[in-house]
């Protein structure tokens, strides 16, 4: 392991990635990005009495998933980073309490699977175990309940609302496999001052930009060496607002640039206003639509990086501005 | 970039609530509430109830009718279309009762529904209530 820059790591044998698995609600099921998930839970319960129960069920089912997919039972696996977005983390240490695997939460709102991902990694590489998991989830309904009103609430929406994907993403990592982790840079928190907790694509996206623009000058690159960049869940207008506000500082992100949450869902029929977003959003469409890419060969480059706003509804009523942090992975094809 | 600088260029990515057709929903959905009232109040004069206790009875049977609504999963899909059509009748008070109670239901009937079910209607309660004292206090001491 070596530091490149302020921020930025190179892992100078990159821990690979063995296996993942993405399980996600109906709805993201019935959107564009349906057919690549692992499984999709037609109840909103997930069989459980209540939503906390049912997101923690999410992202034990993916962890389970993985684990099988990666042929690693639970006792074989070193550790587990993991984290929601529900108080104290329950979702997560709820998923994992009878696995008995050493766990980490990690909290870092909706940027959660990147930072998961980057801490397993640190560990590897540091010569701590062989084979760790990395998991984060979210679902809609604890959400809601959580940072905005019950759910049977009636109210409208604004257009730059988005909308909690209900859904787990899982990342085996060990030394087999084909996609490595090469490098990482772990994003400072930013804070544009906007206070608007319907606005979070806004919020977040200078976090992103200025992640990836450390990342890109640490390391040496540009966008244009990647087959594809994401972010996690910036949303129609923070995706534009990322474009606008790196093209002024002179990096321009063409087509390979896309945001999990613009992808998660069709916005025309599915009345997700500026798209979706949650920690399960990033983990689901990283675990579902990146990997195998990667897997497969035909992405050799991809840079990953998910983005959270580190607010809690304490801080929304009290007035505070939000404070957003954006976290890079960069996963490489290796033969 | 100064935040106030980001903040205009914000502003000049995101489009606002498509506020004439709010409005035309909401006065639409809200004038049928205030409709189906007026015909219950007709309906509860005729069966020989007073002004006094047909226009109670009217709010009662709104209130159930918006909590049967909350309970059955319909009144979010129809508030969602009205907005303030449906919020500042009476049925915007019952939604904003019963739906915290129905959601906190998983924490106890005492600690979750109990003490939960005002959440969201509790400041309309408590200042409704300091607004109603005060406008007595007007009355009573200059205008009695």
């Amino acid at each position: 392991m070596q530091t490149l820059g302020r921020g930025t790591i190179r892992f100078n044998k990159p821990p690979r990635i063995e296996a993942y698995a993405s399980v996600v609600g109906k709805k993201e099921g019935e959107g564009p990005l349906g057919e690549c998930f692992d499984k999709i839970e037609p109840d909103e319960y997930v069989g459980e009495s209540n939503w906390e129960k049912a997101e923690s069920r999410l992202q034990n089912e993916a962890i389970t998933l993985c684990l099988q997919k990666g042929s690693v039972s639970s006792q074989e696996v070193d550790a587990a980073t993991g984290g929601d977005l529900l108080n104290q983390c329950v979702a997560t240490s709820f998923a994992v309490r009878d696995m008995n695997i050493p766990f980490l939460g990690v909290f870092g709102a909706c940027s959660t699977m990147a930072e998961g991902l980057i801490a397993a990694s640190a560990l590897l590489d540091g010569g701590y175990g062989s084979h760790i998991i990395a998991s984060a989830g979210s679902h809609f309904c604890s959400a809601e309940k959580q940072f905005r009103t019950p759910l049977e609430y009636g109210s409208q929406r604004p257009p730059s609302a988005q909308w909690t994907v209900t859904g787990a993403g899982a990342v085996l990592l060990g030394f087999n496999g084909k996609i490595g982790v090469s490098a990482a840079t772990i994003g400072a928190i930013v804070d544009k001052g906007i206070t608007d907790a319907n606005h979070m694509g806004s919020a977040m996206a200078p976090a992103f930009a200025d992640t990836i623009e450390n990342h890109f000058k640490n390391i040496a690159a540009g966008p244009q060496d990647y087959d594809a960049i994401f972010s996690g869940d910036l949303g129609v207008i923070g995706k534009e607002l990322t474009r606008e506000l790196l093209r002024q500082n002179g990096i321009c992100l063409e087509n390979n640039y896309h945001d999990c949450g613009e992808m998660m869902f069709d916005r025309e029929k599915q009345d997700v206003h500026a798209g979706g977003s949650g920690c399960g959003c990033a983990a689901s469409v990283l675990c579902s639509y990146v990997l195998p890419r990667l897997d497969s060969g035909e992405w050799k480059r991809v840079l990953f990086a998910a983005t959270g706003a580190l607010l809690s509804p304490t801080t929304v009523l009290q007035g505070e501005s939000i404070p957003c942090i954006a976290h890079a992975v960069e996963l490489v094809h290796m033969d | 970039m100064t935040n106030q600088e980001y903040e205009k260029m914000v502003e000049s990515y995101t489009k606002n609530s498509p506020i004439w057709s709010d409005c035309l929903k909401a006065f639409l959905v809200g004038g049928a509430v205030c409709i189906i009232g007026e015909g219950l109040r007709h309906f509860f004069l005729s069966r020989g109830l007073s002004d006094t206790l047909a226009a109670s009875s009217v709010s009662i049977s709104l209130i159930l009718l918006a909590a049967i609504l909350t309970a059955f999963g319909v009144f979010e899909k129809i508030a969602k279309f009205a907005g303030a059509g449906t919020l500042v009748p009476i049925t915007g008070f019952s939604n904003s009762v019963v739906s915290p109670a129905m959601e906190y239901r998983t924490e106890g009937w005492v600690t979750g529904v109990g003490a939960k079910m005002f959440i969201v209607a509790g400041p309309v309660i408590v200042y409704g209530t300091g607004a109603s004292i005060i406008a007595g206090l007007i009355y009573y001491l200059f205008l009695r």
